[in-house]
Parts: C-alpha cells; sequence; structure tokens
C-alpha cells in the first residue's frame, strides 16, 4: 500500500502481547484464516470432482455440449452464459475493491455507491444460477436417447416445434377434436419419458390420446456416449439420425430418453456429474448467497454512518475479503467444471 | 470507543486523493487483464473441440490463466500483495503443502482406482 504507518512501539508493548507480528488488525488476520479454511473445503470438493472424472469409465460431460443456452435466445451458444456469470461476477469484485479505497479514503458517498454496485453484482449472479440450475434440470429439448443396440447418444441439430396436439380419443377433461396449445414441450417429455407416445399419438395425463403436430427435425447428429453392440462411444451418426430418434421417442418403451438432471439420473453423463455439479455449484452459490446479505448488513451500517464515526472502513475490508474470495472460487469452478 | 489495548491497525491503510487516484488505475487494469483472460478462455474453449491434437495444450493453457487469474485476484484485489511477507507465507505455504499433496493423491488413486475398474471389466 502507498502509505503504510509503521506503528511505533515500545519494548513494553511488544512484549505485552499487543503487537500483531502480521501488522493487520484481529479481525482482518481472523478473516483471512477462515478464507484458508474454506479454500481447503472447495479444494477438497474439486479435487474429489477431478478423483472422480479421472477414475470414471464412461465418457464425461463436455462443457460446451451441456451448457449451450442463454435466456431468450435458446440453444447453440457453447458457454456464452456462463462466460457471461463469470464476468457479472468479476466486475462485482472490482466494485467491492473500489468501495474499499473509497474507505481508505474515508469517502463514504463512495463506498456507498460501489457497495450497492456490488450487491447489485451478486443478486444477479445468484439469480443467474438459478436460471442455469433451472436449465440443467429440465435439459435439452432432445434428451438422451438409447438407441436400438443399446448405446446412448446425445442429440444435437434444430427441434422440430410442437404446434398442437389434437386430441383423437377423448379423456377426464379433453374432448375429441380438442386442439392443445399449451404446455406442449413438457407434456411431449413427460409421455416420452413414460414411453407414452406412438405413431406420433401421445396419450395424455388425464388418459385422453391425441395426434402430435409437430414439425421436422433439422441437421440432426446423434453423438454416442456409452457404448452399445453396434455404436462404440465417440461415434457421430447423421445419416438417417432424425429417423432413429424420431424411432427412438415413438417406441412407446419408457425411459429410453431421459431429459435433464437429478440426482440418480441425467442426459449428460455419469450420475456423479449432475451430484457434483448440485453440490459444487450449490455450495457456490450459497456463500454467494450469503456474501450478498453481508454485504448488504455492511452497507446498511456504512449508510447509517458508523463506520465513519469509528474513523475506518475496515468492516468494508473484510467483507470485501469474503467477496473477492467467492470470486476466487468462481474462477476454479469455472475453469474445472465448465471449460476443462 | 477509545480502546488502548489494541493498536489501531485498521488506520494503517488510509491514503490521499493522490494515491486514490493510481490505485485507482490499477485496478481498472487488472478489471481489463481479468477480462481478457475470461474472453480468452471461452473463445478457446468455444473454437477447440475435445477431440482435437490442440486440446491437451489448451487445457493446460486454461490451467495456467486460471492460476494468473487467481493471482490477480489474491494479491491485488484482496491485497495481499500489500500485507507483510509473514502473513502472506502464513496464508499460502499450509494451502499449497495441502493442495500438491491432495493433487498428487487425486492422480495417483485416480489411476488406480481406474486401472482396477478397468480390470474388473467395470
Amino acid at each position: 500500500m502507498s502509505n503504510h504507518n509503521e506503528t511505533q512501539t515500545d519494548s513494553a508493548t511488544v512484549w505485552g502481547g499487543k503487537v500483531s507480528p502480521f501488522r493487520t488488525s484481529y479481525g482482518k488476520l481472523m478473516m483471512w484464516f477462515f478464507l484458508v479454511s474454506d479454500a481447503l473445503t472447495f479444494s477438497g470438493l474439486l479435487i474429489s470432482y477431478g478423483f472422480t472424472r479421472h477414475s470414471c469409465q464412461v465418457a464425461w460431460p463436455i462443457g460446451e455440449e451441456t451448457f449451450n443456452s442463454l435466456p431468450f435466445l435458446g440453444h447453440g451458444y457453447p458457454l456464452l452464459y456462463v462466460a457471461l456469470m463469470t464476468f457479472i461476477l468479476i466486475v462485482s469484485s472490482v466494485t467491492m475493491v473500489l468501495a474499499v479505497e473509497a474507505g481508505h479514503r474515508m469517502d463514504k458517498k463512495g463506498v456507498q455507491k460501489w457497495m450497492l454496485a456490488t450487491i447489485v453484482g451478486g443478486l444477479f449472479f445468484v439469480g443467474s444460477q438459478a436460471w442455469e440450475w433451472y436449465h440443467f434440470i429440465h435439459g435439452s429439448e432432445f434428451g438422451k436417447i438409447e438407441l436400438a443396440d443399446g448405446s446412448k447418444a446425445i442429440v444435437k441439430g434444430h427441434f422440430g416445434e410442437i404446434k398442437d396436439f389434437t386430441v383423437v380419443e377423448a379423456g377426464k377433461h379433453h374432448h375429441k377434436g380438442a386442439v392443445i396449445k399449451e404446455d406442449l414441450l413438457h407434456e411431449f417429455h413427460h409421455a416420452i419419458e413414460h414411453g407414452k407416445l406412438k405413431n406420433d399419438t401421445i396419450t395424455l395425463h388425464d388418459g385422453s390420446k391425441a395426434l402430435v403436430h409437430r414439425e421436422k427435425d433439422e441437421h440432426v447428429v446423434l453423438v454416442i456416449k456409452e457404448d452399445g453392440l453396434k455404436y462404440k462411444t465417440g461415434k457421430r451418426i447423421e445419416k438417417g439420425a432424425d429417423k432413429m430418434y424420431h424411432d427412438v421417442i415413438n417406441s412407446g418403451t419408457p425411459h429410453r430418453v431421459i431429459y435433464g438432471a437429478n440426482l440418480k439420473v441425467n442426459e449428460y453423463g455419469p450420475t456423479q456429474y449432475a451430484q457434483f455439479f448440485f453440490f459444487i455449484t450449490g455450495f457456490h452459490g450459497f456463500h454467494v448467497f450469503s456474501g450478498v446479505v453481508f454485504n448488504l448488513l455492511i452497507f446498511l451500517k456504512v449508510v447509517e454512518g458508523r463506520y465513519h464515526r469509528r474513523g475506518h472502513y475496515e468492516m468494508v475490508e473484510k467483507t470485501g475479503l469474503y467477496w473477492h474470495f467467492v470470486d476466487l472460487v468462481w474462477v476454479f469452478v469455472f475453469t474445472f467444471f465448465y471449460l476443462v | 470507543m477509545e480502546r488502548d489495548d489494541i493498536i489501531e491497525y485498521s488506520l494503517d491503510t488510509h491514503h490521499d486523493e493522490a494515491a486514490g487516484i493510481e490505485l485507482r488505475k490499477k485496478i481498472w487494469k487488472v478489471t481489463a487483464l481479468l477480462t481478457i483472460i475470461t474472453i480468452v478462455e471461452v473463445a478457446l474453449g468455444a473454437f477447440v473441440k475435445q477431440s482435437s491434437t490442440l486440446w491437451e495444450l489448451v487445457k493446460w493453457s486454461f490451467v495456467a490463466l486460471t492460476l494468473v487469474k487467481a493471482a490477480y485476484i489474491v494479491l491485488i484485489f484482496m491485497h495481499l500483495g500489500d500485507e507483510k511477507k509473514t502473513l502472506k507465507y502464513v496464508i499460502l505455504l499450509p494451502y499449497f503443502v495441502f493442495i500438491v499433496y491432495l493433487i498428487f493423491i487425486l492422480l495417483t488413486e485416480g489411476n488406480a482406482v481406474s486401472e482396477a475398474l478397468k480390470a474388473i471389466g467395470f
């Protein structure tokens, strides 16, 4: 720092235990020690993730294939959203360090402004993570399919839009001839998972049967992720892929298609993948959430003027340390979960 | 509340307006650097496929870039670079000793378990 004053002490103070060998206050030191222990926790999680991935016998999901959606824009944007999240968190780290800097000049207005920006950034990040989780849990439009030979494949391409369902056999709620236009994709996925789609005729929740009007899928490519009798991992099937996909979803056999993720199965890869995703990003997200709460509390006290009266804004520095740490962890999660 | 039993280190970090201008310049420089590194990482991730022969190189450059980012966050944003040498070592040394050991364990045990699973035809 530019002008650290060396605090002059006599031998009585030194031997009286009043001097910190680190020339820093108790609170800041303890925050550092806490962060070291928390860093070890996160390192432990990432290392167990690495261990599982290293010893796993089936193909591990590829980040750019799993995370390729943007809000309102759909699919086909590999890693852009998570890059945006990373950027938001880095920027909020910057506004935090600017708040600390303003504190060192006893500039109350500056501290307020930058802390508020940090809180907004933090909320944006938590919100983005919620969106990411939602998307991860619900999965892609195509899902992961099991082919006739037992191999499993993810599907790439343009999913044909579902126009409507026309009821051909009345059930409890729908009469014959009714045209359903709501909640189509969800009903469609649900039916396929339970083997209730056959010859493009879907059996709905209430027992009625309806004809599915769906546009043709385009540019369909199947990428094999688990070996079967005929196809091995890594093979790409382009010719006749749309027909193969159509046959699988119309097979009427339950659990041949998996959508999204939960703790038992997921469409992206091994079960452990989703478990680690939920645990690591969840644990980090909870850190961000707590960080936002801490920042908010400190912000209110800044506004109230408590630190100004105290003569220094060290509390802003301490909560700042925590906030930077959250950013630091994300940098590693980003690399090891999304990029590598 | 005035206390005479502690030394107020909290005031050591105060600085004046001129020093503030310099510091803010530095902060924005680091911001630009971190942003550029993130953009490079995403571009590499999006354009180089894992099946490509370059992937191994890209993977290690991800790790290197991440460490650069982490260093800037810790040393500049968290001001660890401005702390006393003893504090730096107290924070960093135990951590790195553990981590190097854990990564060693991860790789050796990961390989061993992988081999074992292969051997029993998992």
